[in-house]
């Protein structure tokens, strides 16, 4: 296809300055065009003719040029006149005048381009979080309240639903979080082995691994996995059914949407993070032992000696502290699912935010237990 | 009106769509003619849709060919393709438009694809553009998720006529709109196809827009199609477009149009 073509001439006559239009005005010479018409210099009162004869065709683009700077130009007080268009454009150049001369669109910019600008956005930043701390306390407790109702009623209790979402944020989860805290459990007695034989002290090797890995890493690993396997499932599924206005049409049935989406998922998620925080723990010391007995040569026999020396609070600080992460996990993700809006863009957005906050929140709160369990002094 | 002794704009042979077990379509022959309004009607499950992928190359028949200004778009290279893509503009269902970019964004996107032009001429055309689908001023700077569902499909029409193409294709325009806003964008389309010189291939399952600005008519029955003026359709004797064309709905289609129709077209009636 040949590139397209569109010339504009000017000739000076003593009645007017005439502007001889020709060849293809289209939206492929439209660039070219408006830099020409933009450098017309027309002194202030001289009248502008333009003569459209030449002009094989037209489209939308060109029609504009040609309004655009009719309108211009009368704007400045030139008298101007168009004159020889084929009958056959009249009916587009009448469709873009109809239209009018529109401003353009300003384009969205964001605010923190000044210094003021930068201080304006922390502090709606920081309100907007509070009001999101504050929405997500109540949410919480609009599932409280539920599930204190529901208790009364054991038997609207949906065991299927509960059952079904254990197996796919447990029963599924479990390859990912046995290899992951196995493979954790191989690095950190590798790694440890290796310090604690500069001090001499490398028979303390499975002590270590199965310390860490029953009081903090077995746990948070599992919840961090979760969260981002199983949270961000939360908030993508209740968020479609937003977007679907599926939740719309439960309520309209009588479904409380809490009730039935929901407690499902939180009550599954109590039940299963317990669990495979059981198997995190396992894998893990399985792996470190593993690696005691290949690179240390420590024996199976020598291997639960040192593990029995390990007290029982150790791996109870564990377990205790992962129903409290699958609330969260469980309740950060529902409520982003929540949060979404008609448009299936905030899906995606609030997937996101619900893996990190739940992540956050988790490291947080076992920043929290730590606090505590040390002050109990186990 | 319809130039039937040209060649045609579109052309459809033979074509034919499986998906797994199911036909769709067994054998489609369908020309479409420069300047010509043609609907594409049939019960749902028909393939209309289809078809209108398959024109537009977002699906692969199993067998057949479709031709669309004189070029092969089954077997064309990728710049041909670029290149064709230039010349038609497509509205999807509920607009399709790019959700995180606002209307006149939307609407510089394939401006800024295929022409190099400076910002303030593409932001110039966005405005215009937005201007002659009918849109209230302003709407440029908001965001799809801020739109109605009838303006959602005007900006989306504007979308499609960024780059001033030869052929629109649009998939059912106006469902979901109300009777007055389904009325404007029939007459917006019929406006904008004499004064722009469009040729329109759209689906639909609106009687009224059938009756109000269609030329001609295809009929998806059987896996096959059946192409006509709304005169020879109204005749035919198959039991689908029979209830179709003469059920309550098409009855009161008919009516209410062909008082308006003889005086706006007397060829339609001379065919």
């Amino acid at each position: 296809m040949a590139s397209a073509t569109a010339t504009l001439v000017e000739k000076e006559e003593p009645s007017s300055l005439i502007l001889a239009a020709a060849g293809e005005w289209l939206v492929a010479t439209a660039a070219d065009l408006d830099q020409r018409l933009l450098a017309l210099e027309v002194p202030t009162g001289r009248r502008v003719t333009f003569d459209l004869a030449g002009i094989d065709r037209l489209d939308t683009a060109g029609a504009w040029l040609l309004l655009r700077t009719e309108h211009d130009l009368a704007e400045r007080g030139n008298a101007v006149e168009m004159r020889n268009l084929r009958p056959s454009f009249e009916p587009l150049i009448d469709q873009v005048r109809a239209a009018g001369i529109i401003a353009p669109a300003r384009h969205p910019r964001p605010a923190h381009h000044t210094i003021a600008g930068f201080i304006a956005r922390i502090g709606e930043v920081s309100l907007a979080l509070i009001a999101r701390a504050y929405s997500i306390l109540g949410f919480f407790g609009v599932v409280s309240a539920t599930a204190l109702r529901l208790a009364r009623h054991p038997r609207r209790v949906g065991m299927t639903a509960i059952v079904a979402q254990m197996e796919q944020t447990g029963v599924n989860a479990l390859p990912i979080v046995g290899l992951l805290t196995f493979l954790i459990g191989v690095v950190i007695a590798y790694q440890g082995a290796d310090y604690l034989r500069f001090y001499g002290l490398e028979s303390y090797t499975v002590q270590l691994t199965a310390a860490s890995i029953l009081r903090e890493l077995g746990v948070l690993l599992t919840a961090i996995i979760i969260a981002g396997r199983s949270g961000s499932a939360f908030t993508a599924q209740i968020g479609t059914m937003r977007v679907n206005e599926e939740i719309d049409a439960m309520r309209t049935i009588g479904l409380d949407p809490v009730e039935v989406l929901v407690l499902p998922r939180l009550f599954a998620l109590m039940l299963t993070l317990p669990m495979l925080t059981l198997c995190a723990n396992f894998m893990g010391i399985f792996g470190g032992g593993l690696m005691a007995w290949g690179v240390l040569g420590i024996s199976i026999p020598e291997f639960f000696i040192h593990l029995s020396t390990i007290s029982g609070w150790s791996f109870w600080i564990g377990m205790i502290k992962s129903p409290f992460f699958a609330i969260i996990i469980a309740l950060i993700g529902c409520y982003e699912g929540f949060q979404v809006a008609r448009s299936a863009e905030s899906v995606g957005r609030l997937t996101t935010l619900s893996v990190v906050e739940a992540i956050f929140l988790v490291i947080v709160t076992d920043a929290g237990f730590s606090i505590f369990f040390s002050s109990m002094r186990i | 009106m319809a130039d039937q002794s040209g060649e045609p704009i579109i052309r459809v042979r033979g074509l034919v769509n499986r998906f797994g077990a199911e036909t769709v379509h067994d054998g489609v022959d369908l020309e479409v003619f420069r300047g010509e309004v043609i609907g594409i009607v049939g019960g749902s499950g028909s393939g209309k849709s289809v078809l209108l992928r398959t024109i537009i190359g977002l699906n692969r028949p199993v067998a057949g060919n479709v031709e669309v200004l004189g070029s092969s778009i089954l077997t064309m290279s990728d710049n041909d393709q670029r290149e064709i893509e230039k010349h038609w503009g497509v509205l999807f269902q509920d607009g399709a438009l790019f959700s995180s970019l606002t209307v006149a964004q939307n609407i510089e996107v394939p401006l800024k694809e295929y022409y190099d032009m400076p910002l303030r001429l593409l932001d110039e055309i966005a405005a215009f553009k937005v201007g002659i689908v009918g849109l209230p001023d302003g709407t440029g700077e908001k965001y799809p998720s801020q739109l109605s569902g009838g303006m959602r499909k005007r900006a989306g029409l504007a979308r499609a006529l960024a780059l001033d193409p030869e052929i629109v294709f649009l998939d059912e325009p106006t469902a979901g709109l109300d009777p007055i806003a389904a009325g404007e964008f029939d007459i917006l389309i019929r406006d904008l196809r004499s004064s722009l010189g469009l040729t329109v291939f759209m689906v639909t399952h609106d009687l009224d827009s059938l009756f109000a600005i269609c030329d001609r008519v295809a009929v998806l029955v059987d896996k096959k199609i059946r192409v006509g003026t709304l005169e020879q359709l109204l005749q035919d004797s198959h039991p689908w477009i029979h209830s179709y064309f003469h059920g309550p709905r098409g009855r009161a289609a008919l009516l209410s149009e062909t008082g308006s129709r003889k005086e706006k077209m007397p060829a339609a009636a001379s065919i």
